[in-house]
């Protein structure tokens, strides 16, 4: 299981937000994807209309989801593959290890999958004695420094260029240590030389998928760099791990939602690689794996049906939310706590591993709208996010403190003289704490703010008594 | 809809919780600006908050209670007008949410949620106001409030008004649209957060080198404002109605005095 430090989200915030290396890295993430997705979505005149059809096709698919997998199912056996159904991560993992540990598997090559993340299959490959192998370039180089992803399409995206060279020279012991590695390129070439033995030599690849298509059983991944097809063309036996909402009814599905993703996700009108894999190797293919297998996640997804957290199963996990949140900019993704990151993760999280340990999550957000502006889905993140804190607030998971004040603030809202007499007496207590230079520098019941800020002191008077007088004025004059 | 006897129509200012205790010259300005537009203006007395703070909390009970008061309170009116892009938007997006599926209620907020705006935007939009008359010699920026921008579509009106007075030069800052890190009470519960988000947004606003920042919403502007005033900057910070209504004597907000240097 991949740890949860979920709890500790504040924590975990503030020393990422101390830490420099990580704080460089994020500098890209600011602003170059969020470019190249302005420019991607300007650049195709039916882009909104893409998004309007790619949202009603995942509103059908969730609608008859049960019929979908079945015809899935029924299509992947036909054409010689095997289906395995987990209904939790545990029995996903158990499946994985069956066939690799029934192939008599050493090596396992791996595709970018965060359903892999999830389940945490390196873990229980690597314990049994089966080495797992990431092929994508991000993936590896976290693998290499024992780190998960902090981004869900760029895993290392918190990690420096010259982190990877140290990566690198540390790991790669038979390689001169005076080789040159001061370019991107040269980083590149030494990965892709080492990877290139291992996709060889690897017994099982696994790969994830960014859809699976119901009407030709078909398993569909987009990537930039290529591994995912050596990945899944080049050993015995080839593996697909999905969790249950990535069905499409059709191709043409598919291929209308695939021209929201990449722009959406890296503002490409299409990754590099489109990849389709339907069933093992046929007589007369030039390529291919022996055995083809699914293993279809579940999770605690289907829980989500029917209940206001339906609409984020229409997620295809293309990171735009992500690339444009401001909190997920200034504390990268390690500090959410567990696999998924940012607004996406924010909603999900709590899904899949319980509000009392992702609470946070949904709380930590200004709510400013900007993730679900940008989600090609038109998920409405800021929408399940405030979802999540009413069962928090109903179920007593916020602190007393705040559900208390919240209440007691509510109590005298309601009570308009009331208000308007608390009002009063705190304006006129704040500007007095304002002092000469109307600002208060220190407040113990919003400290939050004043570490940090000052408060500026408010004028004295509130709105309503200076107008009551205003009007009783004017009627003096008539 | 009901017209008064001069068939000016009646609008009620929803002044926000925030404007009545700490900037009531906002208040005063929008009274102003709706007056001036031809407005027959009226201050419902009994108005507090419109329950966003509960609503943002997970307290739906008292948000209901609090939407139904406002309802009660603004509904006869022909339009109901905020200086908030926030309040505006929780009146108006927001309310037929809370009562979604509640039949005795659910007809009564959709045609109450129709008769809401924000300020610049209702001027602009609805009175089609195209200049104000006041002068103000400072160059300024702007900040795109989240709530106004996302859920009301406010980006072009407050700048059209802006640059119809005699004086302004609009400079825009970058990523004028992204968030304060203001959030309300995220700005207390994750403030190590909403430190570093209003830090970038206080660069930003520095490197526009204005003289004065504004912003349709308070929230943003307290947050901001207690920022670049922690900073010893000197960039002075006002809602964007007082500047429009011309009433920029008085402090700005966070000080005694204006320092900006403005002529």
């Amino acid at each position: 299981m991949v740890e949860i430090t979920s709890p500790a989200f504040k924590a975990n915030a503030r020393s990422a937000m101390a830490d420099e290396q990580l704080q460089k890295a994020m500098g890209h993430v600011r602003h170059n994807f969020i470019d190249k997705r302005a420019t991607a979505a300007a650049g195709l005149d039916e882009f909104e209309d893409l998004r309007d059809s790619a949202v009603a096709i995942k509103n059908h698919v969730l609608e008859y989801l049960d019929l979908y997998l079945e015809k899935y199912e029924e299509k992947v056996i036909e054409s010689g593959g095997h289906v395995h159904w987990a209904a939790t991560a545990a029995d996903a993992r158990g499946q994985i290890l069956d066939i690799c540990r029934k192939a008599g598997a050493k090596t396992v090559t791996k595709g970018k999958s965060m359903i892999s993340e999830e389940i945490a299959l390196n873990d229980s490959l690597a314990a049994n004695g089966i080495e797992p192998v990431e092929t994508d370039l991000g993936e590896y180089i976290i693998q290499l420094r024992g780190e998960h992803p902090s981004h869900i399409i760029a895993p290392a995206v918190h990690v420096t260029m010259d982190q990877v060279r140290e990566d690198f020279l540390k790991h790669h012991t038979h390689l001169p240590p005076d080789r040159p590695l001061d370019e991107p390129e040269q980083l590149l070439r030494e990965a892709r030389a080492i990877l290139r033995e291992k996709f060889l030599s690897a017994d099982v690849g696994v790969t994830g998928a960014n859809f699976l298509v119901a009407e030709s059983g078909t398993s569909v991944i987009v990537t930039n760099e290529g591994n995912g097809d050596l990945t899944q063309t080049l050993p015995r036996i080839h593996i697909v791990i999905a969790s249950i909402e990535k069905i499409v009814p059709t191709l043409e599905d598919m291929s209308q939602i695939v021209r929201v993703l990449a722009r959406s996700a890296t503002g490409q009108d299409m990754s590099v690689y489109t990849t389709l894999s339907t069933g093992p190797r046929r007589e007369g293919d030039p390529d291919g794996p022996d055995e083809y297998h699914v293993v279809l996640l579940d999770n605690g997804r289907s829980s989500m049906i029917g209940t206001e957290f339906q609409d984020m199963l229409r997620c295809i996990r293309c990171g735009a939310c992500m690339n444009h949140c401001p909190v997920y900019h200034a504390i990268g993704g390690h500090a959410y706590g567990w696999v998924y990151p940012g607004p996406m993760g924010a909603v999900l999280s709590p899904s899949l591993i319980g509000v009392d340990k992702a609470g946070h999550l949904p709380n930590a957000s200004t709510f400013c709208g900007r993730c679900e502006s940008v989600c090609p889905m038109h998920i409405p993140l800021p929408k399940m996010m405030r979802h999540w804190r009413e069962r928090e607030f109903e179920k007593h998971l916020s602190p007393a403190t705040q559900r208390g004040s919240i209440r007691g603030w509510a109590w005298v809202a309601k009570r308009p003289l009331l208000y308007r007499t608390i009002a009063s007496l705190s304006a006129r207590f704040l500007w007095l704490l304002g002092g000469f230079n109307r600002r208060i520098k220190s407040l113990p019941l919003a400290s939050g703010w004043t570490r940090h800020r000052d408060m500026p002191a408010p004028e004295g008077s509130t709105f309503m008594s200076q107008w009551r007088e205003h009007q009783a004025s004017l009627k003096g004059d008539l | 809809m009901p017209k008064s006897i001069s068939q000016k129509p009646r609008v009620a200012l929803f002044v926000t919780c925030l404007v009545d205790l700490f900037r009531p010259s906002v208040g005063f300005a929008s009274v102003k600006l709706l007056e001036d537009a031809g407005c027959d203006l009226e201050v419902p007395m009994s108005q507090t908050c419109c329950g966003q703070p509960a609503w943002n909390s997970g307290d739906r009970e008292d948000t209901k209670d609090l939407a139904k008061a406002v309802i009660k309170n603004f509904e006869g009116y022909d339009y109901i007008v905020a200086p908030s892009g926030s309040c505006a938007g929780m009146l108006k997006k927001h309310y037929p949410e809370v009562f979604a599926g509640d039949a005795i209620w659910e007809e009564r907020v959709e045609k109450f949620a129709e008769k809401v705006y924000e300020l610049t935007s209702f001027l602009v939009d609805v009175l089609k106001v195209e200049k104000v008359d006041a002068i103000v010699k400072a160059d300024i920026t702007y900040h795109d409030s989240c709530a106004g921008l996302r859920e009301l579509g406010i980006q072009e009106q407050p700048r059209k008004l802006v640059n119809s007075i005699k004086g302004v030069k609009l400079k825009e800052m970058k990523d004028s649209d992204v968030c304060c890190g203001f959030g309300g009470m995220f700005s207390v519960k994750y403030s190590d957060i909403s430190n570093s988000i209003v830090t970038t947004k206080t660069e930003n606003i520095e490197a526009a080198s204005p003289h004065m920042l504004l912003a349709g919403d308070l929230g943003c502007l307290l947050n901001m404002a207690g920022k670049l005033r922690r900073q010893e900057s000197s960039i002075e910070v006002r809602h964007v109605a007082e500047v429009l209504a011309g009433m920029v004597d008085n402090a700005p907000i966070g000080e005694r005095a204006s320092k900006s240097g403005r002529p």
